[in-house]
């Protein structure tokens, strides 16, 4: 607990000093973040839950902190990867030294992540509603790193919004818990049966905004490819998953959880899940197709959280088991996967200059380490064996299994229409991200950006790097990893934690089949070795069907590669298409943000211009307006 | 002992499979046809062979034949000949099964695309699209077999079948068998889904893929090819010839000549019909998904 604190204390007195000095901005969130992880690891490990209450003077509010499992699940995260990305960050910022503030960024950086942990610690609502704004207020300044570029701007507007309406709905929550309660200390929230309900739905659309859930997620695809990467990979890998927090933190004050809890949460995810990938397929821009790959992540751990619900509510204690240990094991797994391709996405932007599927190819050769990193990455996230992706979702299979088979009735239909989604959202992921690694590094360069790609320095290669062992770890130790999350799910889960280690159990055997994999792999690379010693090993060009100048402009691009997929969910897509002479042109704007917020938010916009006659830039009506209100004031107080 | 002779049986006559196919649809079109070993033939001849890469190769291309050859390996592991059970059986092997031939279509796919072919990238377009669609088709139609043995391991999900079950769930069977046939044909590269044997047309599907590999590299996906039709023929077979009657070497030899009846049928599939169009493969594919669905709800009763 000292140490988690004073790694807190560490990065606010490193964003001041980062203002002097960008480096040790740096080396503040390094030393924080390891501090920081090694006390939460051995918190989660240690299982002692440890308590700090100290009065503050503003209404409501104390300075009440606790580090239990759950919290110590997500510290280990946000400082985990947060060390990682500044190490990152120090390289990949080098770019704009001279023409922008890196001391500012950092300041930032430093305050996002101090932000993070206070929220994963807070155990007061005013502590914790401050911690969660500065953490909105700091990405946004981060997302808005770039503001001489208009996208940026507009992407930060929309991120600034979302974040506030989202908290509006907090704020509402936390003020109805302090009523019936009397105080704003977690300890003190107790619900009485029934009015769990509206708790439930505006905890679901205050923290469902940040962690992106369909159809609230309409800021993330702009803010997250706007940001810079490292900071993206804060923001995807981290930062939404404390939505996840928030949500799992509110269900513990909720008491027994009603099935409709886990109905809306299981129908919300899968939408997001299918709705995320379809999208990230469309997308043309890399670090737009992560960030709708995010959405569909998120999608997938609602799913679980959805299943373990339904296990507690139905009494089913081994499928709620699977489904909140697949839903924490895939929220580890997508900080690594999706940290590792946003820091690779990064590493592609920075030595060629673009981030536009269509305009690279052939980048491997060029960017060999980054480029098989990525590609594992893509494997991971595409739930490969035997990589973390297919762990996670082995669980929420099992779950799903479980419900269709060993029950009747309501479960089975649930079980199927999981089982179909999943299987379906597992195809368009391999489908989304053979597209994206398969365009960017393999095959020929599109473009000329690609001829002067270069590998970066190893400040940014070595995160991926560990990122990437993460991945390949987590796949080959899931069973042990699991085990060790038993005691993150306890509160919430009504005793599914004890059945954590029965659900470990079922990880061993995909273990030895990856072990196995990769045994047989290595066998068959030495047969062909051998086969080929001594024999004729030619190089020559690529087969083209008796066409014998082929162009890399002839080559599979991006959207042609994805065309036969988004032209069967065109319905759901709306792809536009814009012939100008012989070009053709698609995009596939969002569906959400065309049909429902913006003209929402255009609506408003007519409504409040009718207001407008009241500002017309005359001083002295506005100090009329001044002097009226204060009579009113005045009038309504003596009255 | 028998387990291990499930994945012996496997690893050599998978190829034969293809021979048989071959030679029912020389039959119909009046000819003689290839020998039945000429899968053996070709795989010996490839592997004495040396390799041409492309230029514009890397270490992924040479990658995809070995990580695919070695995925559908682990499968022979996990899934049971008849209603013997496999060596390595667990709960869940069905969605390691899964996933294990998602991977080998993935380092398929990146390979593909890896050779900058607009062809390949296009037979690789194609695959990932129909797979997608086929691949719920598959988890549903093994979720309504785990339901009716209550298990969730392929081994004892098999083993609990037999003409009993035939005769009081019929339908929920025969459903099944269904989507998994349809599975079988798109997942080989089968017609009514692919054509396997010309690659140089717009509308082939896995042989365009493979068409810059060569001399070992090939061996090991012709191979593979026919590993992953084996496997998925025990699915069917499985099904299809539920012969239980305890003595095992009986039952293994029921199976085998399931084998070699589903060969058959895909034979006379592959004579009698045609290519569908492309664009009506996904509604073929989201039928068998919906057929398999079908069986899980009528399992409810």
């Amino acid at each position: 607990m000292n140490l988690v604190l004073t790694a807190v204390a560490v990065l606010v007195v490193g964003a001041f000093l980062a203002l002097r000095s960008a480096r040790l901005g740096v080396v503040a969130a390094v030393t924080a973040g390891l501090m920081g992880l090694t006390a939460s690891v051995r918190a989660l490990l240690g299982g002692s839950i440890e308590r700090w209450h100290v009065g503050w003077r503003v209404p409501y509010g104390a300075f009440a902190v606790e580090l239990d499992a759950l919290s110590a699940f997500f510290l280990a995260l946000i400082f985990g990867l947060s060390a990682l990305a500044a190490v990152y960050g120090d390289e990949y910022l080098a770019a704009w030294r001279g023409k922008k503030s890196l001391g500012a960024a950092w300041f930032f950086f430093n305050l996002l992540v101090a932000s993070m942990a206070m929220v994963a610690l807070a155990r007061n609502g005013v502590l914790f509603l401050v911690a969660w704004e500065l953490m909105a207020l700091t990405s946004f300044f981060l997302v808005t790193f770039e503001d001489e570029r208009d996208e940026v701007r507009a992407a930060g507007w929309t991120y600034l919004v979302a974040s506030h309406l989202g908290t509006a709905f907090l704020l509402a929550m936390f003020v109805l818990l302090g009523r019936r309660n009397g105080s704003l200390d977690f300890n003190q929230f107790s619900v009485a049966p029934g009015g769990a309900g509206l708790l439930f739905v505006l905890a679901l659309v205050g923290f469902g905004t940040k962690a992106g859930f369909m159809p609230l997620h309409v800021w993330l695809p702009e803010a997250h490819p706007a940001a810079p990467s490292h900071v993206s990979a804060l923001m995807s890998g981290v930062m939404i998953k404390l939505g996840i927090y928030g949500l799992l933190r509110v269900l513990t004050f909720l008491g027994a959880p009603p099935a409709w809890f886990g109905w809306t949460l299981l129908a919300i995810g899968l939408a997001s899940a299918v709705f995320g990938i379809l999208f990230a397929l469309a997308q043309h821009d890399l670090k737009r197709l992560l960030a709708y790959s995010s959405v569909e992540n998120v999608g997938i751990i609602a799913t679980g959280m959805g299943l373990g619900l339904l296990g507690v509510a139905h009494r089913q204690p081994g499928m709620a088991a699977l489904g909140f240990g697949g839903a924490l094991l895939h929220t580890l797994n997508h900080a690594l996967f999706k940290g590792l391709l946003f820091l690779g996405t990064g590493a592609v932007a920075h030595g060629t200059g673009t981030r536009r599927l269509d305009q690279l190819g052939g980048v491997l050769r060029r960017m060999p380490v980054t480029g098989a990193l990525f590609l594992l990455g893509a494997a991971a996230i595409a739930a490969l064996p035997p990589l973390n992706g297919f762990a996670g979702e082995f669980l929420l299979y099992l779950a799903a299994y479980q419900a269709g088979t060993g029950s009747a009735g309501g479960l089975v239909m649930l079980g199927l229409a999981v089982i179909a989604a999943l299987a379906l959202v597992g195809g368009l992921v391999a489908a989304t991200f053979a597209k994206a690694a398969g365009i960017v590094f393999l095959g020929e360069p599109r473009s000329e950006h690609v001829a002067h790609a270069h590998e970066p320095g190893w400040a940014m290669r070595g995160p991926m790097l560990v990122l990437a062992a993460g991945c390949v770890g987590v796949g080959l130790g899931a069973p042990w990893v699991l085990r060790a999350l038993g005691p993150v799910i306890g509160s919430v889960g009504d005793g599914a934690g004890a059945d954590m280690a029965s659900a470990a159990g079922w990880l061993t055997a995909i273990v030895w089949a990856g072990v196995a994999l990769m045994l047989v792999t290595v066998a068959l690379v030495f047969l062909r070795r051998t086969l080929l010693t001594g024999r004729m090993v030619t190089v020559s060009e690529t087969w083209g069907c008796g066409y014998t100048h082929p162009t890399a402009r002839m080559q599979y691009t991006g959207s042609s590669f994805a065309q036969p997929l988004t032209e069967l969910f065109a319905p759901l897509l709306r792809t536009r298409r814009h012939w100008l002479r012989e070009t053709l042109t698609t995009e596939t704007p969002d569906v959400a943000s065309e049909g429902f917020f913006r003209p929402v938010f255009d609506g408003v916009e007519i409504a409040l211009g009718r207001l407008r006659w009241l500002q017309h830039g005359r001083i002295q009506v506005y100090v009329l307006y001044i002097a009226l209100t204060l009579l009113a004031l005045l009038l309504w107080k003596l009255s | 002992m028998i387990p291990f002779v499930n994945i012996l049986l496997a690893l050599t006559l998978a190829p034969l499979m293809l021979g048989v196919i071959n030679r029912v649809k020389a039959r119909f079109a009046g000819r003689d046809g290839q020998p039945l070993f000429q899968a053996y033939f070709d795989l010996a001849r490839l592997l004495r062979k040396g390799a041409v890469y492309s230029r514009a190769t890397s270490w992924v291309f040479r990658a995809g034949p070995i990580v695919g050859l070695a995925a559908v390996l682990v499968t022979t592991a996990i899934v049971p000949l008849g209603g013997e059970p496999a060596p390595l059986p667990f709960p869940g092997d069905l969605v390691l099964l899964a996933y294990l031939l998602g991977l080998m279509r993935f380092v398929t796919v990146l390979a593909a695309l890896d050779t900058g072919s607009s062809f390949e990238g296009m037979g690789a377009s194609r695959e990932v699209t129909f797979s997608a669609l086929a691949e719920p088709a598959l988890l549903l139609g093994l979720a309504a077999l785990a339901r009716q043995s209550g298990s969730l391991s392929l081994s004892k999900m098999y083993a609990a079948l037999d003409f009993g079950a035939w005769w009081q769930s019929g339908p929920v069977l025969a459903l099944v068998t269904a989507a998994l046939a349809v599975v079988l044909l798109a997942e080989n590269a089968r017609i009514p889904v692919d054509d396997p044997n010309t690659h140089l047309e717009l509308t082939m599907i896995h042989e365009v893929m493979v068409l810059d590999h060569s001399g070992p590299d090939f061996a090991l996906i012709l191979y593979g090819a026919a590993l992953k039709l084996w496997v998925l023929g025990a699915l069917l077979v499985g099904l299809i010839v539920p012969v239980r009657t305890g003595h095992a070497w009986l039952d293994l030899a029921a199976a085998l000549a399931g084998m070699f009846v589903v060969a058959v049928a895909v034979g006379v599939v592959e004579s009698s019909m045609a290519r569908l169009r492309l664009l009506r493969v996904p509604q073929l594919l989201v039928g068998a998904g919906a057929l398999a669905a079908l069986a899980l709800v009528l399992s409810l009763r």
